[in-house]
Order: structure tokens, then sequence, then C-alpha cells
């Protein structure tokens, strides 16, 4: 197709020999010309004025009641051609928009960066990946000079934007509270009064599962503020447990109390840190049974911890058609 | 030669006659169907916005000349309730999703020169300019 531009004459000659010919070949020009429109950017109605020109040029004497038939036709366009070039211009806002939350969900990850600590006897996999660009999970590790390890896992119900601003806030407390306030009940008691004060909105809410490692006892410690209790593998008797415990999501009543259990770790045992996007994987039209998702741990938690998280994840992402419906995060801590 | 008219715009068929005046202007200073159709398009969204929601208000035209080109200018105005957030009509997508219409967007995309001034409670003034090309 030689249009290279949108004029009358070009139109005309393809519109004569088709209506000489009624041939296949010129309705496939008259479809490449329709395509080149598009990406000009040319309106409809523009479109059927050449035809309307073009009409009148190939016939000088073309009957009055079609050349009024033709204007009509014209009119009936205008207002598709300014839907279509609003449309245009919403898609462009569209892709702005698009590329600054891909800018808001880096700047998202630099903030909520966590490095995974190198504890001496301790092998730590840690995964998060988000269902969308923005993470509505979290995780954060804390070290003290104590030999204790601090590992959060957090879950915004109510996605996307307003959810990432909220971790934000969650991590920086975090970070604020000092190195003696360490006891999970205790920092989810803290956690939960600055999240009820600085969080008005009464449709986000925050489960958070916190766990307190000492490497000198073995002893791991846990509270949860309504998160998906996590899984204990006890090694000896070489089954799972879960990790259950008392307590309500973060933010909902100002003065909260937290249940705080406890277990010592020993070799070969691994304590397993998750968000529901784990425990409520789809497949179909149906949620993963908790056995099911067992069934696959057991399967990789020989791996290295690492590896091991990785290997789930690819997992239960074939499963889902590598379209995840939800956050995804699991940490292992394998002693 | 400076010509200007008016229509005023009460009942739903005067957006008719403010669409015939324009029509008709536009035709004479030498616009092509297309853009006759585009004045007439605009005409009608300004018209219909003021017997909507201003019950009363005129449309004026006046044929000027500026340089070597000619244009129309067509200003609608009314004392209606006026317009409490400009920037929110003037979006895409805002008057449209309803299937209302070309919205103000639209009559600014029909045009080649468009400004609006409204003042709540007291009503609104939209100025329009079409050049002949």
């Amino acid at each position: 197709m030689k249009t290279e531009k949108i004029d009358v004459s070009n139109y005309r000659d393809l519109l004569q020999k088709y209506i000489m010919a009624q041939d296949e070949r010129s309705l496939y020009q008259a479809e490449q010309f329709s395509k080149y429109s598009i990406q000009h950017n040319i309106s409809p109605e523009e479109i059927i004025n050449v035809h309307i020109q073009a009409l009148k040029e190939l016939y000088p004497e073309l009957p009055a009641e079609i050349d009024a038939s033709m204007n009509f036709l014209l009119e009936t366009m205008i207002s598709y051609g300014l839907a279509y070039q609003e449309f245009r211009s919403l898609q462009e806002k569209q892709g702005a928009l698009e590329s600054e939350i891909s800018i808001a969900a880096n700047v998202q990850q630099n903030l909520l960066s966590t490095t995974k600590p190198n504890v001496i006897g301790l092998d730590i996999g840690a995964i998060s990946v988000p269902s969308h660009q923005m993470n509505g999970d979290y995780y954060h590790f804390v070290t003290d000079e104590s030999n204790n390890l601090g590992i959060a896992v957090a879950d915004v119900i109510g996605k996307g934007i307003p959810a990432a601003l909220a971790m934000s806030m969650i991590k920086y407390s975090m970070d604020s509270f000092p190195d003696t306030m360490r006891s999970p009940s205790v920092i989810l008691e803290h956690l939960n009064r600055v999240v009820g004060r600085n969080i008005a909105d009464s449709s986000m809410f925050i489960t958070m599962f916190y766990g307190l490692y000492n490497d000198d006892t073995g002893a791991l410690q846990y509270s949860s503020a309504g998160h998906e209790p996590g899984f204990y593998y006890c090694a000896e008797k070489d089954t799972f447990f879960e990790m259950k415990t008392q307590g309500l999501v973060l933010g909902v009543t100002c003065q909260a109390d937290y249940e705080q259990h406890g277990i010592t770790m020993v070799e070969g045992d691994i304590a397993i840190f998750l968000t529901d996007g784990v425990t409520e994987c789809r497949i179909g039209d149906r949620f993963i049974e908790k056995e099911e998702v067992l069934e696959v741990i057991r399967e990789y938690m020989h791996l290295p911890a690492q590896e091991a998280v990785c290997s789930v994840y690819r997992h239960f992402e074939r499963l889902q058609d590598f379209h995840l419906r939800d956050d995804f995060t699991l940490i292992f801590l394998k002693k | 030669m400076i010509t200007s008219s008016s229509v005023r715009i009460k009942k739903e068929w005067d957006i008719v006659g403010a669409r015939q005046m324009g029509r008709k202007l536009a035709k004479d200073l030498g616009f092509g169907t297309i853009d006759q159709a585009r004045i007439a398009t605009a005409i009608s969204e300004l018209a219909r916005n003021i017997y909507l929601y201003a019950e009363e208000g005129k449309v004026e035209y006046e044929i000027i000349e500026e340089m070597n080109k000619k244009g129309l200018r067509i200003v609608a105005s009314d004392k209606g309730p006026g317009i409490e957030d400009l920037s929110k009509v003037m979006e895409d997508g805002y008057s449209t999703s309803g299937g209302l219409g070309a919205g103000l967007p639209g009559v600014k995309r029909l045009m080649d020169f468009f400004d609006i001034i409204s003042d709540p409670g007291k009503g609104t003034t939209i100025s329009t300019i079409k050049w002949v090309r």
C-alpha cells in the first residue's frame, strides 16, 4: 500500500480501483488505509470527508440526494470522532499514570528493603513477590548485639498504593523501637497503637506475625496480630504444626494484648513464616488445601533455605498459570 | 466588515436554531463541510448546556478577521448557577462517561480557541473561535 498520507487523490484512486474491479486486493488496501488512519489519529469523520471528496471527483454528476446523504453521515460521525480523540487522550494519561506507579513501586522497594542477616547456625531464605506492581506484603529482619533475630511478616488488607504507604509507616516505627524492646507481644502492642493512631481508614487493616529467635538458646518466640499462622517443622517427629497464637489485627482498637508462645529450635527444625498469598493460593476455582501447601514445602525443604523458598514460589506460580492473585511472601528459618 | 448576531436559548428547539445560524455563517465564510459539522456540534453542546443547566441564555456569533485569516467567534453565555469545579468539567471522561455528550473538552477539541469564565451563582461565559483553514 502506497498511502503514505491520507489524501483525497490517493483515496480516490483506491476507491476507483475497487469500484471497477470489486476485488479483495483493494479491500485489503482499504484495511491498511484504516489502520494507517488509526495510527495517525485520524478521526472517522475525516475519513468520511475524504470519501465524499473522492466520490465527487470520481462522479461529478453525483445525485444531490447521495451528496446530501453523505453529509448526513458525516454529521453522525462527529461525536464518534470526539469520543475517539478523548479515548486516545485518556489512553495517554493512563500510560503516564502507569509509569508513575512503577516509579513508586521502585521507591517502595528501596524504602522497604531489608537485608537478610547472617546468623551462624541458621539458614535463612526469604521471598516476597507482589501480584501487582505495589507489594502489600512486607517482611523485615532485625538483629541486635545479643544474638537476637527479629522476623516480621506483614500483610495489608486493602492492597495497592495505600497499602504500600502504610507499610512504610510500619517499617519506620519498627526501626525506631529501642534495642531493648524485643518481645514479640510487646512489639505488636506498640505497632497496634501506631497503626490505630495513624490510619483513620477503617477499611485498611494490617496483620503481622512477629518472631524472635535467640541464637544462643535456639529459642523462638512468636506472636501474631491476626496473621496467617506460620508452620513449624519438627525434625524429630517429622511433622508440621501450625504456630497458632491469638491476637487482634493491628489498628482495630488502640489497646490490644497479644499472646506469645515459644519453642526451642533444634537441628533440622524449620520455622516457616508466610502470608495468605501462599496458603490461599488458588488453582482454577478452588483454594489450595493446607495439606497441599505442606506437601509442596516438604518437597523442597531439604534444599538450602533460599533455594527452597524460591522453588516453592515457582511451584505455586506455575500452579496458578503464572498469574498471582495475591502477594506472596515466604520465609524459611532452617536450624 | 464585521457582522454579529445572536440566538436566544430557552427551549430545546432553540438548540436547532443556534446550530442552523452557526452553520449558515460558517458556510458563507468558506468553512468546508467537515468544519461546518464540527462548528454545529460545538454549538449544540454549548446551547445544550445552557438549556439543561441554566434554563436561559444566548449564543452569539461574530465574524472576525485577523491578519490574513478569517474566523467565526461563538460566545455562549448564561446567568445560570455557574460551574463550581472548572478543572473537573474540563477533564476528559468526566461528562462523557455517562454518555451525556462531548462535554466541554469536546467543544475545546472541535474549535481552535476555547475560554471559559464561570462564577458560581452568577453564570458562565464560554468563548470559542474556529479559523477558516
